[in-house]
C-alpha cells in the first residue's frame, strides 16, 4: 500500500493531506469495492447527498471525518461491499460507517507518527439532508471531491488545533 | 471460526476474503464485540479467531486479554483486521496475544497471507 505520510503533522505539515486523503479513499474503494473513484472536476454541491458517514479523531489529531454521497451511491456501495444485488437499509449504515471508517483510519496511518495517538470512534451515520453539521471548534477544513460510479462524493476533515 | 466486528457487512468481507483466499472455514460464528465474542466461545469451539480492534463494548485488545481465561479457547489463534494499522497499535495486539495483524483494508491476497502461517502454525 502506498504511503506518502510526512513527518509532520502539525498544521504547517497540512499542505499534503487533501491528496492523502484521496488516496486512502481511493484505496479503500478500489481494495474492498473493486471500484476506481475519479477525482471531481470541482468540489461537487452537497445538495442531494443525503447519507453522510462520520468518524470522529481524538488525541494527537482531534476532528472529524465525513463522507457524503447520495443514497444511491449508498446502496450501490454496499452492494459491491457485501457482493450482492440489494441491501438492507441496516446493511447501508453499516456499509458506508466502514467505508468512512476505514479512510479515516488508512489517512491516518500515512501520517507518520500520527497513528499511534491518534483514535477513531465509532462511525455515526446520519441519513437525509435537513440538519447542520457545527464543529464547535474547527480551526481547519480539507475537504476532497471524488466520483464514485459518475456520482458525486465528497470527503471532509475539520480538524481542532 | 469466529469473526468478531462491530459491522456486519465487514463480518461477510472478511469470510468473503477467506473463501476466496481458498481457506477451509468450517463452521462460521460471528460476534459484535468482546463480550459476545466470549459468550460464543463459552458454548462453541473454534479453530481461529478474526477480531476488529475499535469495537462498543469490548474492544479487541481487551478481548484478546480476555481470552485465557476461556478454557476451551486459550490456545485458539487471534488474528487481529482493523483499521489500527499504526506499529503502535500492532505491538499493543502481538503484546496482547493476538498471532496476526491485518490492517483494513485489505485484498484475499492478504489475508491468506496471513491466515496461512497461523493456521499451520508457523507464527
Amino acid at each position: 500500500m502506498n504511503t506518502l505520510g510526512t513527518d509532520n503533522y502539525a498544521p504547517s505539515g497540512r499542505q499534503y493531506w487533501a491528496p492523502l486523503l484521496e488516496l486512502s479513499a481511493q484505496e479503500v474503494f478500489s481494495l474492498m469495492l473493486g471500484e476506481q473513484l475519479q477525482p471531481a472536476p470541482e468540489l461537487p454541491c452537497t445538495q442531494g447527498l443525503d447519507v453522510t458517514s462520520m468518524v470522529g479523531l481524538a488525541g494527537s489529531l482531534c476532528g472529524l471525518m465525513t463522507l457524503r454521497c447520495s443514497n444511491n451511491s449508498a446502496a450501490l456501495i454496499a452492494s459491491k461491499m457485501l457482493g450482492s444485488d440489494g441491501s438492507s437499509a441496516t446493511q447501508l449504515e453499516d456499509a458506508i460507517g466502514e467505508v468512512c471508517n476505514m479512510v479515516a483510519g488508512n489517512f491516518k496511518n500515512k501520517i507518520s507518527g500520527l497513528g499511534d495517538g491518534c483514535k477513531l470512534s465509532v462511525p455515526t451515520v446520519i441519513t437525509g439532508s435537513n440538519y447542520s453539521l457545527c464543529a464547535l471548534v474547527n480551526d481547519c477544513t480539507i475537504e476532497i471531491g471524488l466520483l464514485f460510479q459518475g456520482e458525486p462524493l465528497v470527503i471532509s476533515l475539520q480538524l481542532n488545533g | 471460526m469466529l469473526i468478531v466486528d462491530d459491522s456486519s457487512v465487514m463480518r461477510k468481507i472478511v469470510e468473503r476474503s477467506l473463501r476466496q483466499a481458498g481457506i477451509e472455514l468450517g463452521q462460521v460464528f460471528e460476534a459484535g464485540n468482546g463480550i459476545e465474542a466470549l459468550a460464543v466461545l463459552n458454548e462453541r469451539s473454534v479453530s481461529l479467531i478474526l477480531c476488529d480492534i475499535n469495537m462498543p463494548a469490548m474492544d479487541g485488545l481487551e478481548f484478546v486479554k480476555q481470552l485465557p481465561n476461556v478454557g476451551n479457547a486459550k490456545s485458539v489463534p487471534v488474528v487481529m483486521i482493523t483499521t489500527e494499522g499504526s506499529e503502535g497499535h500492532v505491538v499493543q495486539a502481538l503484546s496482547a496475544g493476538a498471532r496476526g495483524y491485518i490492517r483494513k483494508p485489505f485484498t484475499a491476497d492478504q489475508v491468506k497471507e496471513h491466515i496461512l502461517p497461523v493456521l499451520a502454525g508457523n507464527q
